[in-house]
């Protein structure tokens, strides 16, 4: 071991400083790239604890005791409706995950289970709709809304966004069925379990796809502004998001409101997603890797 | 094994409540959509068929056709920035973080990189716009407010947010990469640049066109940071307006602008055949070259 590393340090001499060299190039971009990334975050989040003259006065200066103000808070929770709009996105973005886990867990696990002939173009159907453009067909869908009576309610949203959802998650949980073994199942059934029985027994070994799957969900339903603004543009059932829009249209000279009510859209959803970030990207490399 | 007649049963049990929504709340609005293109739905005898009527007012209509192929070039603009932009960034932020040379501080790098992709576009919107707001004096020149440089500015906005997205795509698929090749390359003295060109990116050309295609898809079906920043009629003398905006403004109607469904049922069919042919073409041409490369 000893004589081996002697060696290999002085043969490879040059080449250790190389990699240092590279480590160096390597860490020296990457902060370079997490400056620009969250500099801007930053800025905006540290001038919302500011007066207006230090806002305009010095940018990029720390708050001081001199310079510290949270008027801007207050004017956004007067004045906005933010507590109002961050119940209505709780329940849109809860619900749709809660719907979506349940409905594509069960999907998947139907389409891994039963190979029938018509399995694998169900299967493809869902695949398809990952790329599906679902905008696109916002027109019928708002007629359907109005038919049903849903228009301005969070229903409309949840029930489009789960559908938004579901093509993409059946598929990710596909692939972790795919991993539950046979013996389980088979065990499951000689003990006399049906069908529904032997799901719910298979379902804790597919944990870490349903995290996967609800953490995916989340953030373009949190942040979308496309459907807020057309099936539920009422005060009461505005989001986070369209409320922020509609606030900042409003308060557009009111710096420290504005950057208050930028602070308040940012914060909660960057939490969850450090939080969430390992369930996020073991998501992400299910769908990408195979 | 299940019986097949049990089979047939559960398998229809467990699909059905996801398969409905999904038909009935993205399949079917898509299809109706292109149904309603050829449709006269407003006239005062109820539903009429008009053929291609819609696509006729549409491409001849003087203002009419002039904003779509306004719209249809500036997200042409919007694509190709994001091409040349976010891709390459993309690939070199996910390169670096699969070195090799950085040992635990990789999954750091890799999560504050991610941050602004889990912003809403409506707050990048506002950040950017503060930040490049000639009163705070960091750009003197209005560049939201020029012509020339409005779209490229609003696309680089788009860019800095998404950017963590090809970087994770092409992350999880460097990851994939196994070790071993990697590891015959490095014995062999091939440095971290050479193994990262003919080794690793050969082998994830696959994910790596899957990602401009997404990236294609996304940039088509882009509208929020547009709209946030700029509205439905989106300036300065819609240098800004893409597909996405003008689709809003037809079938919601805008100032100086009416509501018209079937106009709008119709630019959505439109643009949802711009997105499938390159789709399609590119699967049928480009993909399977590269997956057949692969093995």
């Amino acid at each position: 071991m000893l004589s081996s590393s002697k060696v290999s340090s002085t043969f490879y001499g040059t080449s250790r400083h190389r990699m240092l060299l590279d480590r160096l190039i390597v860490h020296g971009l990457l902060i370079f790239f997490v400056l620009l990334a969250l500099g801007p975050i930053c800025v905006v989040i540290l001038n919302s604890f500011k007066t207006t003259p230090a806002i305009f006065g010095g940018p990029f200066d720390l708050p001081t005791a001199a310079t510290f103000g949270v008027d801007g808070y207050i004017r956004v929770f007067t004045r906005g409706n933010f507590l109002l709009n961050y119940r209505n996105s709780l329940i849109v973005t809860v619900s749709t995950i809660v719907l979506t886990v349940v409905l594509s867990a069960l999907a998947a696990y139907g389409l891994t289970e039963y190979r029938l002939k018509i399995t694998p173009v169900i299967a493809a159907l869902f695949v398809v709709g990952i790329m599906l453009p679902i905008r696109l067909g916002t027109v019928p869908i708002l007629k359907i809304m109005i038919t049903w009576g849903l228009v301005d309610t969070l229903t409309a949203l949840i029930l489009v966004y789960t559908a938004m959802s579901i093509p993409i998650a059946v598929t990710l949980m596909m692939a972790y069925f795919r991993t539950v073994p046979t013996e389980i199942k088979e065990a499951a059934r000689m003990d006399g379990a049906g069908e529904f029985r032997t799901f719910r027994i298979v379902l804790p070994v597919v944990k870490p796809g349903l995290a996967a799957v609800a953490t995916l969900t989340m953030l373009p339903v949190w942040n979308d502004l496309w459907f807020p603004l057309i099936l539920a543009p009422g005060k009461a059932n505005q989001t986070v998001t369209l409320g922020v829009q509609q606030f900042v249209g409003q308060f557009l000279s009111d710096y420290p409101a504005l950057l208050a009510a930028l602070t308040l859209g940012v914060v909660p959803l960057v939490a969850l997603y450090v939080i969430f970030s390992r369930q996020f990207v073991r998501g992400l490399s299910q769908g990408v890797g195979k | 094994m299940t019986r097949p007649a049990t089979a047939r049963w559960s398998l229809f049990l467990f699909v059905l409540p996801a398969l409905a929504i999904y038909l009935a709340f993205a399949v079917l609005p898509l299809a109706a959509s292109i149904v309603m293109s050829f449709f006269d739905t407003d006239s005062p005898g109820g539903r009429v068929f008009v053929g291609l009527a819609n696509y006729y007012y549409l491409f001849t209509h003087p203002v009419t056709s002039a904003r779509f192929w306004n719209a249809l070039m500036n997200n042409c603009e919007f694509f190709l920035i994001h091409l040349i932009v976010e891709v390459p960034i993309g690939l070199l932020m996910a390169g670096l973080l699969t070195s090799g040379l950085l040992g635990r501080s990789e999954g750091i790098y890799r999560t504050l990189l991610f941050v602004p992709a889990t912003l809403s576009v409506v707050i990048v919107g506002f950040i950017w716009r503060l930040i490049i707001n000639p009163l705070w004096g960091l750009v003197g020149f209005p560049l939201l407010g020029n012509e020339m440089t409005a779209l490229p500015t609003i696309s680089l906005m788009s860019v800095w947010q998404y950017v963590g997205i090809p970087m994770l795509f092409l992350y999880s698929a460097l990851l994939a990469v196994p070790e071993d090749i990697i590891e015959a390359a490095r014995l062999d003295g091939a440095g971290n640049w050479r193994i990262f060109w003919n080794i690793k990116f050969p082998l994830i050309a696959p994910q790596f066109g899957l990602i401009v295609i997404l990236t294609y898809i996304w940039t088509f079906n882009g509208f929020d940071l547009i709209f946030a920043l700029n509205g439905s009629a989106p300036g300065p003398n819609y240098s800004t307006d893409i597909l996405g905006t003008l689709f809003y403004r037809t079938f919601f109607g805008s100032s100086g602008q009416v509501a018209d469904l079937d106009l709008g049922a119709t630019v959505a069919t439109v643009i949802f055949v711009i997105i499938l042919l390159v789709t399609g073409a590119y699967f049928w041409l480009v993909q399977r070259r590269l997956q057949a490369h692969q093995i």
